[in-house]
């Protein structure tokens, strides 16, 4: 016998590379993820001023050759600032987006594959959880909890957990349904193999495309939380802290002290979307 | 000389796929005259849909013609401005595809849908809903007022198909394509469907392009056949002449595939085609069969051979003199050990019965089943869609519970309905090889990972001796070990066909259910299954629940056959008696609805109506409200009971069998002699031609 044609085809993983790897949106957003991923882990050995470095003699200057973001209220470098503040809101949104994964990924699997009496309570309470203003439970968590990054980590990662689990949950129900999942039962399968070794790689690419696009929402959470004071603390150069800090000042014609920090959120989070539309397309396709 | 319906003059066309331009057709040539209707055949992957989709230049955008000409009712197709293309698929080429449920606009009653088309034509407004109508009345739609009502999911798979047809003949076209126009019906709902485009292309002379995989079918309805091979017309001729000698040695290894009149697993082997059709855009310099081909040698490799008048019609081979005497790849006749069947049943299933939902949406999927499974045996489950016959099996796996009162039982010991309170050996000794590969296998797990844990799990192996069984169960169903670090995905249909048959076998089974295991493959490939699925039950004795809507390869490989309709057991009995008569007079009517390779032989019993639905049974018996042999009221207020006509051959229907019989010769005698002329000739030719 001649040839294995059929062995010759390429395998999935190399297909989506290979799609990947031609769509321009997503090489521009991973560029600009990378961007500020290489700012988060360097950026303080590369900026020119220290972030924290006040200089009351040069307060509120205008963009110029030696600050070329302006410097704010006390003196500090404004470009320095941005560049460095990536690194708080890159450290707490993965993990609070990793968190949400992981909390979505187990329930929306037990309650897709078991279905029935516990489908039904899960279901009522991730929707009522839903239901409720995202803001306000993080507000009511953080003043319990007190602030910290950490508290911050757990309350975005639990408020978006549920949302995870809707999508994985319907994943689950159209997967459990394949005769795969039929055929492990007639090898006397537990339920717990079914569904981490059977059904999970399997929903791995739904997963991924939400998580990625809950990392945007959870930059823009960890903003927010920070502009309105419960999250990362002065005097870290945190985006929405400095926003919240300066924005007063835009009256003012100060406009530099909060252009660049919206700027940095707005880019971060238009690199993620772009790479999370091109993964779901690649993956999709 | 008049201008043929359509004209392929050296077409060639190309996909570009993985930044490559891939050939999907040949040079392909062939002309279908007015009123004609010319069939393409060929398996999965030949072309025959490209061909279909250049014809009115809908090839999807990474598709380009290279070379050729397409001349449709006298216009040179790839010439036409957008508008002028426009026209022509408005009025002069209609397709029906595949799948009528696709084909309809679901959010569109049927009427809106049909008025549109006469739109489109241009009829004016006063004129379209009459029209509309009227078409509907051709295509033998009983009460079209109704059915112009209704949306396209309230009507049923064969209802959908005919409103398609009737969209497509609205416009009256010069030129009909039907691409696979029938497959996803069932049998005698196909055989309705097959009788109108008859019926309709005597009434208009419209010309057809009918493209199907099914051989049969395209041998009752076309006057000519193109086959197609690797994007290739390998042999074009008069279907009589194709089907009956056939001189083209993939035309002949294709039709020796097929189980035939009576042919049985434990007498005759089927043919097979090694190896594999070459990949759209692999460099063939030769002939593309070459490769598979017993005859060929270094000219058939080195040079395309070109089409060439032989017998009445063209041949494309260097060889066509000789391959009628093609030798086989597979022996016909392996000896086999005669399976020992024999002793106490090894499963015994007593008035089973599946209800779903509640109170009045109550719907009986099985109703009331008993039958018993010798060790060795195969028994045949044959039945329409809605039968029950997929859900009688997964009671008997447990992946159904079924309803309180109903046994299975294992050797004589009763198994627990539901899976979970199966012990393990019970769950080992019952399998099932899934109808869909793509679902039945995990596809991020390789195909060692699927097979090796179906070993340590069902088959208890464990370290070397898992790694040795394994090597041995893949050897076993034909595969080799560079399979298997594959994934299901980069696997074949038959090769993935042949992993879930390996993964059913790993815990030495004694019931393998095979749900319609070969309905997704080519025939090819189907018939390598089921020479692989007889041998395994020769050396293993294991038992077979053989479900198919396909009553050749029923017939091939059952020992038994039961007739489920509506969930219940219509007849059951040995095999060949089954074929032989006397029947129920449902099984009569599957079997006269199944298209004969001859193409003549039409002694043909025409079911009317639907199949009634499953929460909505006649009264009676089941079938009345079809039946053509219906008696009386007598059928409409009790249901029969199963009786036996013979010994071991049961049949559910008021009718007593020696009536049956007599009824059935009758009706056979009749319409033999009406076609008696035809019955000749096709005796000639089956003489003529036992290649």
């Amino acid at each position: 016998m001649t040839g294995f044609a059929a062995a010759a085809a390429p395998s999935r993983r190399q297909e989506v590379f290979t799609a990947l790897s031609r769509s321009g949106a997503f090489l521009t957003g991973l560029t600009i993820v990378l961007f500020w991923v290489v700012c988060a882990l360097f950026g303080r050995d590369l900026v020119p001023y220290d972030p924290l470095g006040e200089d009351i003699l040069n307060a509120l200057g205008q963009p110029s050759a030696e600050h070329w973001f302006g410097t704010d209220q006390i003196g500090r470098d404004i470009f320095s600032r941005v560049i460095v503040g990536s690194r708080d809101i890159l450290t707490v949104a993965p993990l609070a987006t990793i968190l949400a994964t992981v909390v979505g990924t187990v329930l929306g699997l037990l309650t897709g594959y078991f279905r029935g009496i516990i489908d039904d309570i899960a279901s009522r309470l991730i929707e009522a959880t839903m239901a409720i203003p995202g803001v306000i439970v993080s507000l009511l968590a953080i003043v319990a909890l007190g602030t910290s990054e950490t508290t911050v980590i757990i309350v975005i990662g639990l408020s978006f957990g549920p949302g995870i689990a809707r999508t994985v949950r319907s994943a689950v129900l159209s997967e459990r349904e394949l005769d795969y999942v039929a055929a492990a039962k007639l090898r006397h399968e537990n339920s717990a193999h079914i569904m981490f070794v059977e059904i999970l790689p399997n929903i791995l690419p739904p997963i991924l495309v939400e998580s990625t696009v809950r990392l945007g929402y959870a930059i823009f959470a960890v903003a927010t939380l920070s502009f309105i004071g419960f999250g990362l603390q002065p005097p870290s150069p945190d985006w929405g802290l400095s926003i919240s800090n300066n924005y007063s000042m835009i009256s003012g014609g100060y406009w530099w002290t909060v252009l660049f920090d919206a700027l940095a959120i707005a880019t971060l989070v238009v690199g993620i979307n772009l790479t999370a539309d091109a993964l779901q397309e690649a993956l999709d396709g | 000389m008049v201008e043929p319906a359509l004209r392929l003059d050296r077409l060639s066309v190309d996909y570009r796929a993985g930044g490559r331009n891939r050939a999907v057709l040949r040079d392909v040539s062939f002309e279908i005259a007015r009123g004609e209707a010319y069939g393409l055949v060929g398996e999965s992957g030949c072309g025959k849909s490209t061909v279909a989709l250049t014809v009115v230049r809908y090839l999807p955008r990474n598709g380009r013609i290279t070379g050729g000409a397409v001349t449709l009712d006298g216009a040179d197709v790839m010439r036409l401005g957008p508008q002028a293309l426009k026209d022509l698929r408005a009025k002069d080429v209609s397709m029906v595809y595949q799948d009528p449920g696709k084909a309809l606009n679901p959010s569109l009653k049927v009427g809106r849908q049909l008025v549109e088309v006469f739109e489109v034509v241009g009829v004016p407004l006063a004129e379209r809903e009459a029209r509309a109508l009227e078409m509907l009345k051709k295509v033998r739609i009983a009460d079209p007022g109704s059915v112009m009502q209704r949306y396209p999911h309230q009507l049923s798979g064969g209802m959908q198909q005919r409103v398609a047809i009737a969209m497509a003949l609205a416009n009256d076209p010069t030129m009909l394509i039907l691409d696979e126009p029938t497959t996803g019906l069932d049998a005698t709902v196909e055989a309705e469907v097959l009788d109108l485009i008859t019926d309709l292309r005597r009434e208009l002379g419209t010309s057809v392009l009918f493209i199907s995989h099914n051989l049969a079918v395209v041998a009752k309805m076309c006057d000519r056949v193109g086959v197609l091979y690797a994007g290739m017309l390998v042999e074009e001729g008069p279907t009589r002449e194709i089907f009956g000698s056939p001189r083209h040695p993939y035309t002949i290894s294709l039709l020796r595939c097929l189980p035939r009149g009576g042919q049985r697993k434990d007498r005759r082997r089927l043919d097979t085609i090694p190896g594999f059709l070459p990949t759209a855009g692999m460099l063939m310099p030769g002939c593309p069969f070459a490769e598979r081909c017993a005859l060929a040698d270094n000219l058939c490799r080195t040079e395309v051979p070109k089409l060439r008048a032989v017998c009445g019609r063209l041949v494309r081979c260097h060889y066509s003199d000789r391959a009628v005497d093609l030798p086989r790849n597979t022996p016909a006749d392996v000896v086999m050990p005669k399976p020992t069947m024999g002793g106490a049943p090894v499963l015994r299933v007593s008035n089973l019965s599946k209800t779903y939902g509640q109170g009045s949406h109550a719907i009986r999927a099985v109703a009331d089943v008993s039958l018993s499974l010798l060790p060795g045996e195969t028994l045949g489950l044959v039945g329409e869609s809605g039968s029950g016959k997929t859900t009688l099996a997964r009671m008997l796996l447990g992946l159904v519970p079924p309803d309180l009162g109903g046994t299975i039982e294992l050797d004589g010991n009763p198994l627990a309905a539901s899976l979970d309170r199966r012990r393990d050996e019970e769950v080992k000794a019952v399998q099932i090889v899934f109808q869909n590969p793509d679902s039945a296998l995990n596809r991020s797990h390789s195909v060692s990972r699927i097979i090796g844990r179906a070993l340590r799990r069902l088959g208890g192996f464990r370290g070397a001796d898992l790694s040795s069984r394994l090597n041995a169960l893949v050897a076993a169903v034909r595969l080799t070990p560079r399979h298997l670090a594959l994934r299901p995905r980069q696997l074949s249909g038959g090769l993935k066909q042949r992993v879930a048959i390996a993964r059913s076998f790993a815990g030495d089974p004694r019931i393998v259910v095979c749900d319609e295991p070969t309905s997704a493959l080519d025939v090819s490939v189907q018939a390598a299954i089921l020479n692989l699925l007889a041998e395994l039950q020769a050396a293993r004795a294991v038992s077979y629940v053989f479900i198919s809507h396909d009553l050749g390869i029923v017939r091939y490989l059952s020992d038994r056959i039961a007739v489920l309709y509506l969930g219940r057991i219509m007849e059951m009995g040995p095999s060949e008696r089954v074929f032989e008569g006397p029947n129920h007079p449902y099984t009569e009517a599957l079997l006269s609805a199944v298209p004969n390779l001859d193409g003549t032989r039409n002694t043909r019993i025409r079911l009317s109506g639907e199949i009634p639905s499953a929460a909505n049974p006649p009264s009676g018996c089941p079938f009345q409200s079809r039946c053509p042999r219906k008696i009386g009221a007598i059928c409409e207020i009790s249901e029969p009971p199963l009786t036996e006509a013979e010994p071991g051959h049961v049949i559910r229907c008021h009718i007593p069998a020696a009536d049956l019989e007599r009824l059935q010769r009758e009706y056979k005698a009749g319409a033999r002699n009406v076609e008696a002329g035809q019955e000749i000739e096709t005796a000639v030719i089956d003489a003529s031609h036992q290649y």
